[in-house]
């Protein structure tokens, strides 16, 4: 996209230009977009001068949308219609998401995802999601002058395929092209790593408004890679404010309160614990709307107190993690705090205890993950300079399992697996004559299908009958660097085959978001073919540059011939992209994908010839 | 020396075909190989160039995966002798090593029946010990003696092993939840 607003209409803009692309990092409680600038990341303010936006979104009755301060203000007058914390609703049902009964919103047990009514309708978090994004976006565009190529948008490691499916869904409504889903530690990694020229095994301890992630990471000359992750992706800063909202519940003796006054109190019980993160005391004043007085005092040591479990709960991933990896806890030379709920004093004090040494705490815990993840977006948006010669190597954070007889799970992808993977499993028919076979895909640790989450159902059919053992049914997970699974299956002796691109149970059909996009697009009065034309417009000139990049490099590999077919193709599409025909324009694209097939494959073995010409190739016995 | 997705793994990482390896060349060569092939690094160019990345990223880390653990390379370095470790199916073990396992597991058994953390961790030290010294006759096996047949016998062994280790793992975790 940058290339559209760096060039005249109708001219190309030089290659090698500075594109735009940022981190975002989509918090449950704030959110942040940040860009690498004159080679420094930097956290990008709105008109106001604040950095972080609050992640939530309110549905006006009169139509509008308010993402933010504004809205955030607006949730205790119209709680109903402000959505808060909606991260803890990606990829979820019902039945998953803790303390619903508190929360102030009019849920629709829809299967899969949870939705939420609103005053503009049955809302999808990943919709809600999608506002802050948008909103982001916007911050983006008009603080760096211009459309972004894409963005990097980190997600909490121990997310699983469906939530992780359901950021990236929620990218696409917003208009965001992903560029990279990175793991929140990992990028709190990677900026640490960085600043600090770090070397060794470190642990990265994120505690955020919903989620905590524990990774272990090994650093050596510019590889970042992941050990092991563990985590809770339902355990956060938000646990600490409700056991706190409870304890002020119980004080007073309310039971229960309304939706207002719940909101009301959920916010003096978050302000109650930001505040004994410096003072040992702190007030909790509010006047309910019977006019009863609330007037509490809490102290450090009782906040400490009641939420012990908590912080315990947190040392448990951190446990197993370190298994994972192999390794003890004085294995560890430093452990990096993210995530703003990792200022709470007894938090600090309890991972200082378990790895025997003080917490790094030198960064500010709320911007780190979105400046990694903004130098990640600047190095894959193909801004990469000299200096920033790094490569993160990260992992899938849970198992991924088929469904076997009994209602048991046979692991297919390990977890902690370096990603990308490809695993394959074969099964067999277990009755004559049998022609189809059905599989559930499900992730996690457990043995039993019922303890895991399900992600995908799917049917191979067509399969020759055969008595029962001889089909043989190969089944291929692949886990891209997103950390999202596509599934395929194959019978091996008449080659039938299905395959799917795993849309959890709990997501959205492809069917839903194009309504949803549309819907969106209507709603912004803009013109789907414009906006369809805009797309393929830039994505030929990133072919193009990309191709004329390839070409000025490695156009040694190909014969006159070859490279004349390549030239034909790029021209082909050079006019095409000039005229108002989508279609065409994608139409050209696949045909230069085609066209480069055979370059692209020779350009690959060419830079693995030039990593193996650094080994002492007669070492090697063919 | 064609370069194409099916070479070898040991070829792929420049190493030599042996058991024994060295590890820190092993996770250098790791290292470089995806400094080249990774997504990351071709996230901005055509989609047959990401497809093709993600498939070469793919398939160095599993030949990573595979060289790295001593039983899995073992395995390996068998079917590219096109030795048929008949994993599955040849299960047939002199009746001493039979003997040796039933102990063992045993042992294991009436640990996690009765909760002995100690005791489960202590066989699990012994394990590793035992594993060690078969893992070495290994290595004499593949690398001097070049016997596949008896090396496919030590790779059966190190599978039980193996299992009973992880079932040692598990028992522990259980008892920790």
């Amino acid at each position: 996209m940058a290339l559209l607003q760096i060039a005249e209409p109708g001219m190309f803009a030089e290659p090698h230009k500075h594109r735009l692309a940022v981190g975002i990092d989509l918090g449950t409680t704030n959110s942040l977009v940040a860009t690498v600038r004159n080679g420094i990341a930097v956290c990008l303010p709105d008109e106001t001068g604040r950095t972080m936006l609050p992640s939530v979104v309110r549905y006006g009755v009169d139509g509008s949308v308010e993402v933010g301060l504004g809205a955030m203000k607006a949730q205790a007058t119209d709680p109903r219609n402000t959505i808060v914390s909606v991260k803890r609703f990606m990829g979820r049902g019902l039945k998953d998401v803790a303390h619903i009964e508190t929360m102030p919103y009019d849920f629709e047990d829809s299967a899969g995802m949870v939705r939420l009514r609103t005053a503009q309708g049955v809302k999808s978090p990943v919709e809600v999601s999608a506002e802050i994004l948008r909103k982001l976006r916007e911050r983006a565009e008009a603080s760096l002058g211009g459309a972004l190529v894409g963005a990097v948008i980190t997600v909490p490691a121990y997310f699983d395929d469906a939530q992780r499916q359901a950021t990236k869904d929620a990218a696409r409504l917003a208009g965001v092209e992903v560029l990279r889903l990175l793991n929140e530690p990992t990028a709190a990694a990677v900026a640490y790593g960085l600043d600090n020229a770090a070397e060794g095994v470190y642990a990265v301890y994120d505690l955020g408004g919903g989620t905590f992630d524990l990774s272990i990471l090994k650093l050596s000359r510019g590889v970042f890679e992941v050990l092991s992750t563990n985590g809770d992706a339902a355990l956060g800063g938000d646990d600490f404010d409700h056991r706190l909202f409870c304890w002020i519940l119980d004080k007073a003796h309310i039971s229960p309160p309304s939706m207002e006054d719940a909101r009301r109190l959920q916010m003096k019980a978050r302000e109650a614990k930001e505040l004994l993160t410096t003072c040992e005391e702190a007030p909790i004043h509010l006047r309910l709307a019977s006019g009863e007085e609330v007037d509490l005092l809490i102290t450090r040591d009782e906040f400490a107190e009641m939420t012990k479990h908590l912080v315990q709960k947190t040392l448990t991933p951190v446990r197993k993690a370190l298994r994972d990896a192999g390794l003890a806890p004085d294995d560890i030379k430093g452990v990096v705090m993210v995530g703003g709920a990792t200022r709470m004093p007894h938090i600090q004090r309890a991972v200082a205890n378990y790895f025997g040494q003080e917490p790094l705490t030198n960064l500010d815990p709320d911007k780190v993950v979105a400046l990694g993840a903004a130098m990640q977006a600047n190095v894959l948006a193909g801004n990469r300079a000299e200096q920033d010669d790094w490569l993160l190597l990260d992992v899938i954070p849970l198992s991924l399992g088929l469904e076997t007889m009994g209602g048991l799970v046979e692991k297919v992808v390990p977890r902690n697996s370096t990603l990308p993977i490809a695993r394959a499993q074969e099964f067999t028919t277990f009755k004559d004559g049998q022609t189809a076979m059905a599989f559930h895909v499900v992730q996690g640790e457990r043995e039993l299908v019922s303890d895991c989450r399900s992600l995908a159902r799917f049917e191979l059919r067509g399969i020759p009958p055969m008595v029962a053992g001889a089909a043989r049914i190969r089944v291929s997970f692949q886990v891209d660097a997103d950390g999202l699974l596509s599934v395929a299956a194959r019978e091996m002796s008449s080659g039938v085959e299905a395959s799917v691109l795993v849309k959890p149970s709990y997501g959205l059909s492809d069917d839903e978001i194009a309504e949803m996009l549309k819907s969106g697009v209507e709603h912004a009065g803009d013109d789907m073919m414009a906006r369809a034309l805009r797309e393929q417009q830039v994505e030929a000139d990133r072919v193009i540059e990309a191709t004329e990049h390839a070409l000025e490099k490695d156009g040694g590999l190909l014969s006159a011939t070859e490279r004349a077919a390549i030239d034909a193709a790029v021209g082909a599409l050079r006019s095409l992209r000039s005229g108002t025909d989508h279609r065409a324009i994608k139409a050209g694209i696949d045909a230069l994908g085609r066209a480069t097939d055979e370059f692209a494959a020779r350009r690959m073995d060419n830079s693995i010839r030039s990593v193996l010409a650094g080994h002492k190739v007669d070492e090697i016995e063919l | 020396m064609s370069i194409d997705l099916t070479q070898d793994f040991f070829a792929l990482f420049g190493l030599p075909r042996r058991y024994a390896l060295d590890d820190s060349a092993l996770e250098a060569a790791w290292h470089a190989l995806q400094s080249q092939v990774h997504p990351d690094r071709h996230a901005h160019l055509s989609d047959v160039e990401k497809r093709l990345s993600m498939q070469w990223a793919t398939r160095v880390n599993e030949g990573f995966r595979t060289l790295r653990q001593p039983l899995a390379r073992a395995q390996y370095l068998l079917e590219l002798a096109g030795v048929d470790a008949g994993l599955e199916t040849n299960t047939a073990m002199s009746p001493e090593f039979l003997m040796e396992q039933m102990e063992w597991r045993e042992a294991v058994e009436e640990a996690r029946d009765a909760a002995e953390v100690a005791e489960l961790e202590a066989l699990h030290k012994r394990l590793l010990v035992h594993a060690r010294e078969v893992r070495g006759q290994l290595a004499a096996q593949l690398d001097d003696e070049r016997d596949y047949e008896a090396a496919a016998d030590t790779v059966r062994r190190l599978m039980f092993i193996d299992k009973l280790q992880q079932e040692i793992d598990e028992a522990l975790l259980a008892l920790e939840n």
